[in-house]
């Protein structure tokens, strides 16, 4: 809340379209960079550090060896399904949650939340006795690539529904009965009214969700197996790599993991960029 | 509002200032046990005993357990080990080549080793698919579960047992070797630890689980509906406990402890294979004399020509980018394997 109050100071903060920051915001700013420094910055520093340690052709080996490329292909491969299942399914579920009157709303509200309250683990565990050999409901997925999409939408759910559901309650009925009266259909209505200012909600939720499943590995190492070429995923590929003492092979393939993940954001912050760009004309 | 992010800073600062203080470590004896994780429950019961002894009197406990390797990596990053307790000697000598255990670990009593175990077969109950060699399990559809090598030092103990079960039937290293690779194009899961693996197969995948004998009986303590196999051809597991070199004196004190009959004969009736054979004759212990010694095994150890030691096994068999695994690997579940 500090942090935010630094941008809506007395002095026009969108001037020129970019925000400027008044000299009495100094103290703030300063506190936020040294906090990102100290969480973020020297970590992911020291990381790229550790992974050119033993020079640049080790870290190409290691980077472009046939095992490491299978991971990363699997993990992103996994990742982008995953957010394209949250955009449309947490849209949904934000949807219901925010229209629809039923008895329990608020249970089934609170409920969202609790795949980040589980350590993910626990949810692994819970899935493969599930959806595992043994299942109680009949469904054997485990040590599948299904299975660590399944793992991944477990722990990612909350992202897009709570991206979407605070756009939603604010989204004025009027804009959409004004559109009805005027002829437009169901459709049309959704099409043209609600999702343009749903998107950049979405956008949002989805690019967390991304970034969390190419990121996430208590979940996915129980149920997927981890064979290798198969079924590893490359955050099990770097574990494997720390426990068998290689720490600069492993930082150097979480290194191309990060630097693909912030390529993708980019991406989807360019997109979300594009569709609001009516709202900072 | 610059105010209130004031007091949240000095706040955080305190915070930060006064964690170390807090994590200090108290006065007067103390011995801090590093272990991995299988031995939680036999190991508070051997402290306990202990410190009820006239050598353990007084001196304070901490325990830690945790995956074998996690546990030296963290000791070698400072965490305080006055004793380490690890799950392969490969795991001791990383922490020998951060200079924290001395060289000559291997020339302690008993070879610096507290207690043995085998690799073994866990079957299902009943043994429905009747395993009970090494070349059945390459079977058609017989389903293997095993953790991952690189990530596992308990896989490393089965792969090297495999191996070296062919080789006492006579087989060159090349056929042992293809032995190997035909076993992984029968392995469904590869889990990250050997305790994953466990819960793996319990949770109803595979026909059989190499693991740890100990880690069997463990298994079977808690009631699980499953059956151990010993091959005839295994491999001697021996779990090293070492004295770090700034260790107080009462580190090996307790290492002699464990060593002891009267320690060893409890680490036997917990599924260990004691390092002091002759508690085996003990009455009370009758169960585990034939669990342990009955039938003519060829048992390797890992100082076997055919291995040399742990750091030739893992140079040859698990570099991570030279290793026999790594070609494995590729050859079963690559593009060219049998997988998809």
């Amino acid at each position: 809340m500090p942090a935010a109050s630094a941008t809506a100071g007395p002095i026009p903060a969108r001037a020129r379209g970019r925000p400027r920051v008044a000299p009495t915001d100094v103290l703030p700013l300063g506190f936020v960079a040294c906090f990102l420094t100290a969480v973020v910055v020297l970590p992911i520093a020291a990381l790229v550090w550790e992974s050119r340690r033993q020079g640049a052709r080790s870290f190409w080996r290691v980077v472009s060896s046939p095992e490491a490329v299978a991971a990363l292909r699997l993990t992103l491969g996994a990742a982008v399904v995953v957010a394209l299942v949250n955009a449309v399914l947490g849209t949904v579920t934000a949807w219901v949650l925010v229209r629809d009157e039923f008895r329990g709303k608020t249970l089934v509200n609170a409920v969202i939340d609790l795949p980040f309250a589980l350590p993910t683990i626990v949810a692994g565990l819970t899935l493969v006795a599930l959806y595992g050999p043994g299942s109680p409901v009949g469904v054997d997925l485990a040590f599948t690539r299904g299975a660590i999409v399944l793992a991944l939408c477990f722990v990612t759910l909350p992202f897009v529904v709570r991206a979407v559901q605070p756009v939603l309650q604010e989204l004025d009925t009027e804009m959409e009965e004004a559109a009805r009266s005027l002829g437009a259909g169901q459709a049309a209505v959704f099409r043209r009214i609600v999702f343009p200012n749903l998107l950049p909600g979405i956008l949002s939720g989805a690019a967390l969700a991304l970034a969390r499943a190419v990121g996430e590995i208590g979940a996915v190492v129980l149920i997927s197996g981890n064979l290798p070429y198969r079924t590893e995923v490359s955050s099990v590929f770097v574990m494997s790599r720390i426990e068998s003492g290689d720490a600069a092979g492993a930082a150097a393939v979480a290194v191309v993991l990060l630097c693909v993940s912030f390529a993708l954001l980019l991406a989807i912050g360019g997109i979300r960029l594009l569709v609001t760009r009516h709202e900072r004309a | 509002m610059t105010g209130r992010v004031r007091v949240f800073a000095a706040a955080l600062f305190l915070a930060l200032a006064v964690l170390p203080a807090a994590s200090a470590r108290p006065a007067g004896p103390a011995l801090s046990l590093v272990a991995y994780s299988t031995p939680q429950p036999v190991m508070a019961r051997l402290v306990d005993l202990w410190s009820s002894t006239p050598a353990g009197k007084g001196v304070s406990f901490t325990q830690s357990y945790g995956p074998s390797g996690a546990q030296a990596r963290a000791i070698v990053a400072g965490q305080p080990a006055d004793v380490a307790f690890l799950s392969t000697g490969l795991d001791v000598d990383g922490l020998v080549d951060a200079g924290l255990v001395s060289q000559s670990w291997g020339k302690a009593p008993h070879g610096g080793i507290a207690a043995d175990s085998v690799v073994a077969f866990v079957v299902r109950g009943g043994n429905p698919k009747h395993i009970r060699t090494w070349s059945d399990l390459v079977e058609p559809g017989v389903q293997v579960v095993t953790p991952n090598p690189f990530s596992s030092g308990s896989a490393k103990w089965n792969i090297l047992a495999a191996y070296s079960a062919e080789r006492k039937l006579g087989k060159t290293d090349e056929q042992a070797t293809a032995f190997v690779r035909q076993l992984f194009r029968h392995v469904v899961s590869q889990d990250s630890s050997g305790a994953n693996a466990l819960n793996t197969f319990l949770t109803g995948k595979g026909d059989v689980l190499l693991t740890y004998e100990s880690e069997a009986y463990a298994a079977l303590a808690a009631g699980k509906d499953i059956h151990l196999v010993i091959p005839r051809q295994t491999m001697l597991i021996e779990l090293p406990m070492v004295p770090t070199r700034a260790a107080p004196a009462q580190a090996r004190r307790f290492i002699a402890f464990v060593q002891s009959a009267r320690a060893q004969a409890i680490l036997a009736a917990n599924g260990y294979r004691p390092v002091v054979e002759s508690v085996l004759s003990r009455p009370a212990l009758k169960k585990w004399r034939l669990a342990y010694t009955g039938g003519s095994r060829a048992i390797v150890r890992i100082a076997d020509p055919l291995f040399g030691g742990w750091r030739r096994a893992d140079r040859v068999w698990f570099d991570p980018s030279k290793g026999r695994m790594v070609a494995i690997e590729r050859e079963v579940g690559g593009p060219a394997g049998a997988g998809g």
